[in-house]
């Protein structure tokens, strides 16, 4: 599995599998609640006028934002940028703003 | 252009004020598309990775636009609440956990596609496909499922303006040109910016499109629920409604809440939705023009404040039952796609619905865009360049994707005009059931090739048909026509769900069975171009820039523009 094209090492970059594991379960979560229908589907209690059935979902949106974001996070610690990855010598964490 | 539109109009009622204001937004975003070919500026466009990606040099920011404009549009504004109105919220309320389990699921494996495609040049899944199995064939049957499968998620979008023309007092005539004109009109100054611009075009509306789409459901999602007796009341309203049984089908409306034999359609339809959305032409688009890897999955984690308007845009079609709203077309019958438009012309001033109004159109012609141009470049690369013309340039790839990107339209507008579109989302759930077929193929063959490119195909296939028959022999209890839903009912489980979910099980038992079979016979599985490390990638690697200057001394691709 060489590539002709370039010389450069074709192999992942090390990894941390501990912190990848913990990231996937982050972001089962959300799948797992928002499928599971039977927990939410009910009226009651109601906030503010909304049946259960409807805040439950609209609070989903603020805990899956959350989960993705310490996902994203843990993903950047776990995969440091190494040969395969990047040719930038900064943190890949620092890439990408504009 | 007003006298001739009115003109058209032939005895509607015009609600001018909100007509005059909506012609202005439109010609204003209609000069920002012609002006965004000066926009974050390549040397030219006369090339695919200009015209099509933007020079995949987007960052945060307009890939959030961009990737919001996938979500934001016509399905958001008109399809969601119309069947929110009509049937309740197992065919509307799905789209909010569906908009939020996305973004585990892309961040999952959509920097793994951002990082080989980036390594390889890959503009396309069906591109990514022939890189990993060296397959023609595999390849070819997920380009023309993209390019199928979009065709009706546009057509959805014309749905939307046309609902917006239709309240605002256009169309209707006896003769069906003049019925359709505003259609029309709308579709060509679409076609002509997104022709001369590319992707830049929707790129700039963008922003324009989500300031006023904001600006619209803040005022909204304030005032009506005040307006209409307050949340407690909307739901009451909604719960009467919802129960009363239906005099076409001898049926209860709809569901208030999904009940005991409806939670497998529900979390069907959310999680068919959410594997289906990044498999379009045009979501790869959104995100391959994003200029890193990580910008992909700091994406992934704003993004999801888009579906919480859209949970409170799919509530508004709830508001419309306690304002007592009636989509009645200019054709005089009732037309749930007309509830929104409808119940902003009933609430708001002439000339905020007029912005309103705006708002709900250009938010559909954004993404008309986006996927026309991402279905074009499919075609180009994968078809057009693989099986009739190996050896077209650049200019002429970019040429044709334009072409491309006009017949696609044509084909959607063929759609619009054909089938039922009392329930619109239904085109979306289609586009859906087709789409998703391609996952395995895609998803599944980032990590690993024990999958066999003939199994693939197998499944692929086998989803396609059972997919597409099953949704034919759904008819709709009110009109009698075919495609009338997306639901049946699940073979073993004995439930309704979401077909696009059936078809996706049978196509992996096959792929998996097949596979297993043609791994045991030695059968050869093609040749990959890539290698573990292409997965990881990242913006600035080492080999991509040393390629790069390969092609600049050997001077081969003269017009690619780096």
């Amino acid at each position: 599995m060489t590539d002709s094209r370039s010389g450069e090492p074709d192999v992942p970059p090390p990894t941390n599998k501990t912190l990848l594991v913990i990231a996937g379960v982050l972001l089962v979560l959300p799948v797992i609640a928002l499928l599971w229908v039977s927990s939410y589907n009910r009226d009651t209690p109601r906030l503010w006028g909304f049946p259960f059935f409807f805040w439950y979902q609209f609070l989903w949106v603020f805990l899956c934002a959350g989960l993705t974001y310490t996902a994203h996070r843990l993903v950047l610690a776990a995969r440091k940028p190494g040969p395969g990855t990047t040719g930038h010598t900064t943190p890949v964490n620092r890439e990408g703003e504009r | 252009m007003s006298p001739k539109v009115s003109a058209l109009a032939a005895g509607g009622g015009i609600n001018g004020v909100a007509l005059a204001v909506l012609i202005v937004l439109f010609l204003v975003v209609t000069v920002l598309g012609f002006m965004a070919t000066r926009f974050q500026k390549g040397d030219t466009l006369e090339s695919l990775d200009e015209w099509g990606l933007g020079g995949r040099k987007f960052g945060t920011w307009v890939t959030w636009f961009l990737l919001g404009g996938d979500l934001y549009t016509a399905y958001t504004f008109i399809a969601v609440p119309a069947a929110m109105f009509a049937l309740g919220s197992v065919a509307g309320f799905f789209a909010v956990p569906y908009t939020i389990i996305l973004y585990p699921i892309i961040f999952v494996f959509m920097a793994r596609l951002w990082s080989v495609s980036h390594r390889h040049g890959y503009v396309t899944t069906a591109d990514f496909v022939r890189g990993r199995y060296d397959s023609r064939v595999l390849s070819l049957a997920i380009a023309v499922t993209g390019f199928l499968a979009t065709m009706p998620y546009i057509a959805l979008q014309l749905v939307g303006i046309q609902a917006v023309l239709d309240v605002v007092g256009l169309g209707g005539g006896q003769n069906w040109l003049a019925k359709d004109a505003p259609l029309l009109i709308a579709f060509v100054v679409l076609a002509a910016y997104t022709y001369t611009s590319g992707l830049r075009a929707p790129a700039v509306i963008a922003f324009v499109k989500d300031a006023l789409i904001y600006l619209v459901i803040i005022v909204a999602v304030i005032y009506l629920p005040t307006k209409f007796g307050g949340w407690e009341a909307i739901f009451g309203a909604a719960a009467d409604k919802m129960s009363t049984t239906n005099e076409v089908t001898g049926k209860p409306n709809g569901a208030f809440i999904p009940g005991d034999g409806q939670m497998w359609a529900y979390a069907s339809l959310a999680l068919g939705s959410a594997m289906a959305l990044f498999m379009y032409p045009h979501s790869v688009t959104a995100t391959l023009s994003s200029e890193s890897r990580t910008t992909i999955r700091r994406n992934a984690s704003i993004l999801p404040a888009y579906s919480f308007v859209l949970g409170l845009l799919a509530l508004l079609g709830w508001v419309a039952i306690a304002a007592g709203t009636k989509p009645i077309g200019v054709d005089g019958k009732p037309n749930p796609q007309l509830v929104i438009p409808q119940l902003f012309e009933d609430s708001f001033p002439a000339w905020f619905a007029g912005v309103a109004f705006a708002a709900v159109a250009i938010g559909a012609l954004v993404p008309a865009a986006i996927m026309s141009i991402a279905a074009a470049n499919t075609f180009t690369r994968n078809i057009y360049k693989e099986w009739i013309r190996p050896d077209a340039t650049h200019a002429e790839e970019a040429r044709v994707s334009k072409y491309a990107s006009l017949a696609v339209k044509g084909f959607a507008l063929v759609f619009v005009l054909t089938l039922d579109k009392q329930n619109a989302i239904n085109f979306q759930l289609l586009g859906g059931i087709w789409i998703l077929q391609t996952f395995p193929s895609i998803v599944f063959s980032l990590y690993t090739r024990w999958f066999h490119k003939w199994a693939l195909l197998a499944g692929w296939g086998v989803g396609m048909i059972y997919g597409t028959i099953a949704a034919y022999n759904v008819i709709n209890p009110a009109t009698g026509k075919h495609f009338g839903g997306s639901l049946n009912l699940i073979p073993a489980i004995g439930e309704m769900g979401y077909i696009a979910v059936t078809a996706f099980v049978a196509n992996l038992v096959i792929a998996v069975v097949v596979s297993a079979v043609l791994n045991a016979m030695k059968v050869e599985n093609g040749s990959d171009e890539t290698t573990p490390g292409d997965y990881f990638a990242d913006k600035g690697d080492l080999r991509v820039e040393k390629d790069k200057a390969i092609r600049r001394q050997t001077g081969s691709q003269g017009t690619i523009s780096e």
